[in-house]
């Protein structure tokens, strides 16, 4: 990188770069030397950015039609579905948009478990990404309140109610979330002022998740360091620009498939009934994207004990860096982590679907099993795993592998061995 | 400053980090107890229901504080069956006669203790209340019997006004 030395070529651009060098961040950005060998996982870093802003442009436009109030927030949403102009287009796109944003954020999170990129140096940037899934589940939870249905009504009732478990002050707690007794109009407009202020928090974090991005680079498939810039990278534009924007082409077609074909199969149907303080619905679930960890919390018979674990499914993925004592990033060099990977993404699926059951006899037993399994995952086998497991050996460089040698001699040497 | 004895200047950071302290707890204790119940939600804390037409057997759900109040006027078995059971089956162990001061009216928060849904009437496995969201059961008196529930359904404060009417809160 050559940040220091860039000046701009006009001399208006050079006047104002000396004042404020947002040309020098552009050229930065530009030039930010990334590995050649990126594969299409690592495109959902700009596809999240994508699903952010689409969520923060048409949450804008439906902001300007919603009424917060519990008498009108129901009715103001139909008003929007039928009246306004392309207002179930900005509503679905909005609804759809957050499943979306899911999606890629699992997709991104377990990218990064499979190519190691949560080891040092990235833990900042590991841990600022897990604050970022935190704050997208409260905004997506708090989003789906306010169309004040009975899926909205129940499943703020039952996850507020969760602070009730903590010993002593918990029924203080829900009274001072709640405004009141029971969910009612004071928890809709302070949902809807926080449901309206998390995005803008996140996008402040992502800023902060790609400048911790930028100090190591990125990993790699190979998940070895690589000098930069060198024969290993290539600049960010044009390759990985256009990389990711065949890549985000390819997920707006998903996108759309959902918005334009299947809008509602990602809901539920009692959201189109307005909230009733009076009738619980017969099956809450939550949406898909909270789902296992709804599965963890059920499997525990014991109130308190089900919201400590829930949250420490949760809380565990902050510390991973430390869990995870293996020195080689990338699971292609790890034959036994590469399986044991595997079967956690498995779990955590079975977990989901368990969760969407009734938690009730055979669906209870999965649950739990899958639950246990989960913590010895992460409490477990990946601190023994990183001490026993016998890894391959790593190349040198990004290149060595392609060309069967390397620049270093004593490498290329070797070659014989590398290949045993 | 190099001796350990306490000097002026300690004093004076001291005394201003102590009331700098109480300036920010007090700058910052409105903004949290805005989010309490305001005065217009506390003054609805009572409602009064006339209960002339309730038949034995039968429940009805009033609103109270935004909760539903389940009143059930409960037939001689229900009350029998509430009555008989020992304490010691019970998780949350409180005698009917506690929670149910005239046998023959059951007043109680219709919502689980658990998470906070509407029980069922009239389902589950003791003859009482059923939560579909998590599967709790409530026996005649509604108390927890099986499922994640840590404690009975609770009895808000309430009296008899007159014969038939019933001043909740």
């Amino acid at each position: 990188m050559s940040d220091h030395e860039y000046t701009p070529k006009s001399k208006v651009g050079k006047w104002f770069n000396d004042r404020l060098p947002l040309l020098t961040l552009a050229n930065h950005l530009t030039d930010y030397p990334t590995p050649k060998n990126l594969n299409y996982w690592w495109t959902f870093g700009g596809i999240l950015t994508f699903c952010l802003l689409t969520q923060i442009v048409t949450g804008l436009v439906l902001a300007m039609h919603y009424i917060a109030h519990a008498d009108m927030a129901f009715d103001s949403v139909e008003h929007i579905m039928r009246d306004v102009n392309y207002g179930w287009l900005i509503r679905y796109i909005h609804a759809n948009g957050a499943s979306m944003f899911f999606l890629a954020v699992y997709i991104h999170i377990f990218r990064s478990l499979f190519y190691g990129s949560y080891k040092a140096p990235r833990e900042v940037i590991w841990i600022i990404g897990i604050i970022i899934y935190l704050l997208m589940m409260a905004a997506a939870f708090m989003g789906y309140v306010l169309p004040w249905g009975q899926m909205s009504f129940w499943g703020a009732t039952v996850i507020t109610n969760l602070f009730s478990a903590i010993p002593l002050v918990g029924e203080g707690i829900v009274t001072w979330l709640w405004g009141g007794y029971s969910v009612d109009n004071p928890t809709l407009t302070r949902f809807f002022t926080l449901h309206y202020l998390i995005p803008f928090l996140i996008l402040g974090l992502v800023v902060l998740h790609i400048w911790a991005l930028h100090v190591p680079g990125n990993n790699n498939p190979v998940g070895i360091d690589i000098k930069k810039p060198s024969k290993d990278t290539v600049p960010f534009h044009p390759y990985i620009v256009i990389k990711d924007g065949f890549a985000l082409l390819m997920f707006m077609i998903v996108f759309a498939f959902f918005v334009f074909y299947t809008p509602n199969i990602l809901g539920h149907a009692d959201n189109y009934i307005e909230a009733d303080p009076l009738v619980t619905p017969a099956h809450i679930v939550p949406e898909w994207y909270l789902l296992p960890f709804y599965a963890i919390l059920r499997s525990v018979p014991d109130k308190l004990l089900g919201v400590v674990a829930m949250l420490s499914a949760i809380l565990i993925l902050a510390v991973l860096p430390w869990l995870d004592t293996s020195k080689i990033r990338s699971a292609v060099f790890r034959p036994l982590y590469r399986q044991f990977y595997w079967i956690l993404v498995v779990d955590v699926l079975i977990l989901g679907y368990v969760g969407a059951m009734p938690a009730e006899g055979l669906y209870l037993l999965i649950a739990r099993i899958a639950t246990a399994y989960y913590f010895l995952h992460f409490l477990v086998i990946l601190p023994v795993l990183g001490l026993k497991e016998k890894t391959l050996p790593i190349p040198l460089s990004i290149t060595e592998p392609v060309l069967g040698g390397s620049p270093n001699l004593a490498a290329a040497k070797n070659k014989e061995s590398f290949k045993n | 400053m190099s001796e350990k004895k306490t000097k002026r200047r300690d004093f004076l950071f001291t005394a201003t980090y102590a009331v700098g302290a109480v300036g920010v707890g007090a700058t910052i204790w409105p903004m949290i107890d805005q989010m309490n119940p305001d005065a217009s939600v506390k003054a609805l804390a009572s409602t009064e229901v006339d209960v002339s037409a309730v038949d034995p057997g039968k429940t009805i759900t009033v609103l109270w504080r935004g909760k539903p109040v389940f009143i059930r006027r409960r037939t001689q078995d229900e009350i029998a069956e509430a009555r008989s059971v020992k304490l010691e089956d019970l998780k949350h162990p409180e005698k009917d006669e506690d929670r149910a001061a005239n046998p023959e009216w059951l007043v109680m928060l219709g919502v689980c203790t658990h998470l906070g849904c509407v029980p069922l009437d009239q389902k589950g496995d003791y003859n009482g209340w059923f939560c579909p969201c998590h599967g709790s059961h409530y026996d005649t008196s509604g108390r927890i019997r099986k499922g994640p529930a840590p404690t009975n359904m609770e009895i808000p404060k309430y009296e008899f006004v007159d014969a038939n009417i019933i001043k909740i809160g």
